[in-house]
């Protein structure tokens, strides 16, 4: 236990100055927008489509108010609780697509690397071309594809998204898996008798596991820019299901000519500020485990003072 | 790259050339097979529920939907080697003539933005790796994140609302309307025929129409720039010849400028051609933030109307684009540095 806590909180304890800054900036800021997510219910003062309250309907782009902190939209929804429900999708989608690409792209991975072979080309070959593709236009296709099937709703967008990060995650975890397997670990359980499959479940998955993180949190930041772009264009989730930003600044787009602000700003800094916070965390962890790019705090050290090697009897002064 | 070349230039290029053949296959075979699975009739959907059936069994026949799958993916992969691109199913219209009367303003406006990526994002960068953990090096790390964190149309619509409503810039479009009357298209772009034109007020009115978005797309790729080039600048700043020139006793700003600078600007241009990719993404979310009237949105608007026909040929063109850009800075690259080929 005590173990878990010291290697948690490695990346504080090695980082200095700025780095440490960053790091605690960025894990405020995300588990600020994962506060909401939670209790988006209790916090939000209204739901994410409700567009009235006792029977009396929501004004149309009213300025924000004491009624409504953030104002209301064009669709007479309430900003402020669409800007706090949004980190709900927000998260919903992010966790969901990134637990998919761990569970296709860690096991692909493992045995590409492994195995080698024409397994091994053929499955480079198509996530070489994924990857080399627009992420972003990928995701248009998929979702294109992935709306018609199953609506516009969470799951989804959440797997069109996955689509354009399993190769990450496949490239990753193929590489460290080439230069794991050498290992004379790996030669050893294999002496003793050990199967392919304990040797990639039990020997491999354990190193290989380690990379994920870092990719994790900086493809979260990804995430949540490309569910927004999507939404922006129409082809994310829909309004009525689930409160989405970037479809709040479409609809605040059209608004910006007549100088209105508050259905834009809100969504658009929620994105901007859970983003940074991400990336911050991403590049905190990976300056403390990248250890090119590593600088370890400096303890001060204090030299012993330097005692005369003979010293001088003290009846001749 | 290819460790087992023997280290000579044309070889490398002919060995880059070949892997690029199975790499557009395997992105159009995808495009082929994800639009194919997509649910709901591609012809019905574009011609819409007015339509007899007996045109819709016509308009299926000639477009080839009742033959089987195997024969149409064939047919799709013989038409893009023979450079036809299909055409489009809702207003029929040829697909590369869809990207000729577009692709013109995608190509400015990203050309543009990578202008003003460069032209923000390297000295940003280089000042920032130089003077690590200053002032300087915070605001402008932290600039580069948010620039990078702030999605493309948040930043338009701030755009728009503080800036362009002051100025008086536009915000719709790449021309006004006595613009488009004036300019001959003889090149299909705009930004360069209005050039031939040779009419200042128009210049002014395209120039004017492109300041935003193209400052929009710009700020996307110039966080990506000022990143790069920063730990670039750090990594050469510790590397063995700046110790040893220092050592030598040459002067600490020659040293960064004649040594580190330019090294660690060696790999901008590789970079470059994976941001292109990024930026052919970004340039569909700018172009519908500022109606732009490039190809990403004709994109965008033949994916609303689910276009099959449409979307497949315009994905088509961006995927060998991006690939043959990444071919060309490959090859560059190698040019430029030795060590790539071997």
């Amino acid at each position: 236990m005590r173990s878990l806590f010291a290697n948690l909180a490695k990346p504080f304890t090695q980082t200095a100055g700025l780095a440490r800054w960053m790091l605690v900036i960025g894990v405020l800021l995300t588990a600020f927008f994962v506060v909401c997510a939670v209790f988006a219910p209790w916090l939000a003062p209204y739901g994410f489509a409700q567009s009235s309250s006792h029977g009396t309907p929501f004004p149309k782009v009213a300025p924000p108010s004491s009624q409504h902190l953030f104002g209301t939209d064009r669709l007479f929804f309430d900003v402020l609780s669409r800007t706090i429900w949004g980190a709900r999708t927000a998260l919903e989608v992010v966790i969901l697509s990134i637990v998919v690409c761990v569970v296709v792209g860690v096991p692909l991975g493992i045995v590409s690397g492994f195995y080698g072979g024409w397994l091994d080309r053929i499955l480079v070959l198509i996530m070489d071309a994924l990857y080399a593709f627009p992420s972003f236009l990928l995701a248009i296709v998929f979702s294109f594809l992935l709306t018609g099937l199953l609506g516009g709703t969470v799951v989804a967008v959440s797997l069109s998204l996955s689509v354009i990060y399993v190769p990450q995650y496949f490239r990753v975890v193929r590489n460290t898996t080439l230069s794991a397997k050498e290992a004379t670990y790996v030669e050893a359980a294999r002496a003793i008798g050990a199967s392919d499959l304990a040797i990639m479940r039990r020997y491999l998955f354990g190193n290989v596991i380690q990379s994920v993180p870092v990719l994790g949190t900086l493809n979260a930041a990804d995430a949540i820019l490309t569910l927004a772009g999507l939404g922006f264009l129409g082809l994310g989730i829909q309004s009525t299901d689930a409160a989405e930003w970037g479809h709040d600044l479409n609809r605040a787009l059209a608004d910006a000519g007549g100088g209105v602000w508050w259905t834009g700003l809100y969504p658009g800094l929620a994105i901007v500020l859970l983003v940074t916070g991400l990336t911050l965390v991403g590049e905190g962890l990976n300056e403390t485990l990248n250890p090119t790019l590593r600088r370890r705090r400096l303890l001060p050290v204090v030299m012993p003072v330097r005692e005369p090697t003979t010293s001088l009897p003290e009846e001749q002064s | 790259m290819s460790r087992a070349g023997s280290g000579s230039l044309p070889r490398y290029i002919f060995q880059r050339i070949v892997l690029v053949i199975p790499m557009i296959w395997v992105i159009l075979t995808l495009v082929f097979f994800v639009l194919r699975v997509a649910p709901g009739d591609p012809v019905s959907a574009a011609l819409g529920s007015k339509v007899s059936p007996q045109a819709l069994a016509n308009a299926r026949e000639r477009l080839g939907f009742n033959r089987p799958l195997i024969a149409q993916y064939w047919d799709y992969l013989s038409s893009v080697a023979h450079g036809d691109l299909g055409t489009t199913f809702s207003d029929n219209q040829p697909v590369l003539r869809v990207v000729r009367d577009n692709g013109g303003a995608t190509l400015s406006l990203t050309l543009a933005a990578f202008v003003i990526a460069l032209a923000v994002g390297i000295p940003l960068g280089l000042l920032a790796g130089r003077y690590r953990d200053s002032v300087a090096d915070v605001v402008i790390r932290m600039f580069g994140i948010v620039s990078y964190a702030a999605p493309i149309f948040f930043v338009g619509y701030l755009l728009q609302l503080y800036v362009a409503r002051p100025l008086g810039l536009p915000t719709s479009g790449a021309a006004g309307p006595f613009t488009v009357l004036d300019v001959h298209p003889k090149t299909h772009i705009l930004l360069i025929d209005v050039f031939l034109t040779g009419n200042g007020a128009d210049i002014q009115d395209v120039l004017r129409h492109l300041v935003l978005p193209a400052v929009t797309l710009g700020l996307l790729i110039c966080g990506v720039f000022i990143r790069l080039v920063r730990v670039n600048m750090l990594t050469t700043m510790q590397a063995d010849y700046v110790e040893a020139a220092e050592a030598r006793g040459i002067q600490r700003g020659k040293v960064t400028w004649r040594h580190a600078f330019r090294n660690a600007l060696v790999p901008v241009i590789t970079v470059i051609g994976l941001q292109f990719a990024l930026l052919l993404g970004g340039a569909v979310l700018t172009e519908t933030t500022f109606n732009w009237p490039g190809l990403g949105q004709k994109l965008v608007y033949y994916i609303n109307n689910r276009d099959y026909g449409a979307v497949q040929g315009i994905v088509t063109v961006f995927a060998i684009a991006v690939v043959l850009i990444s071919l060309l800075v490959d090859i560059v690259n190698a040019l430029i540095d030795p060590r790539v080929r071997f």
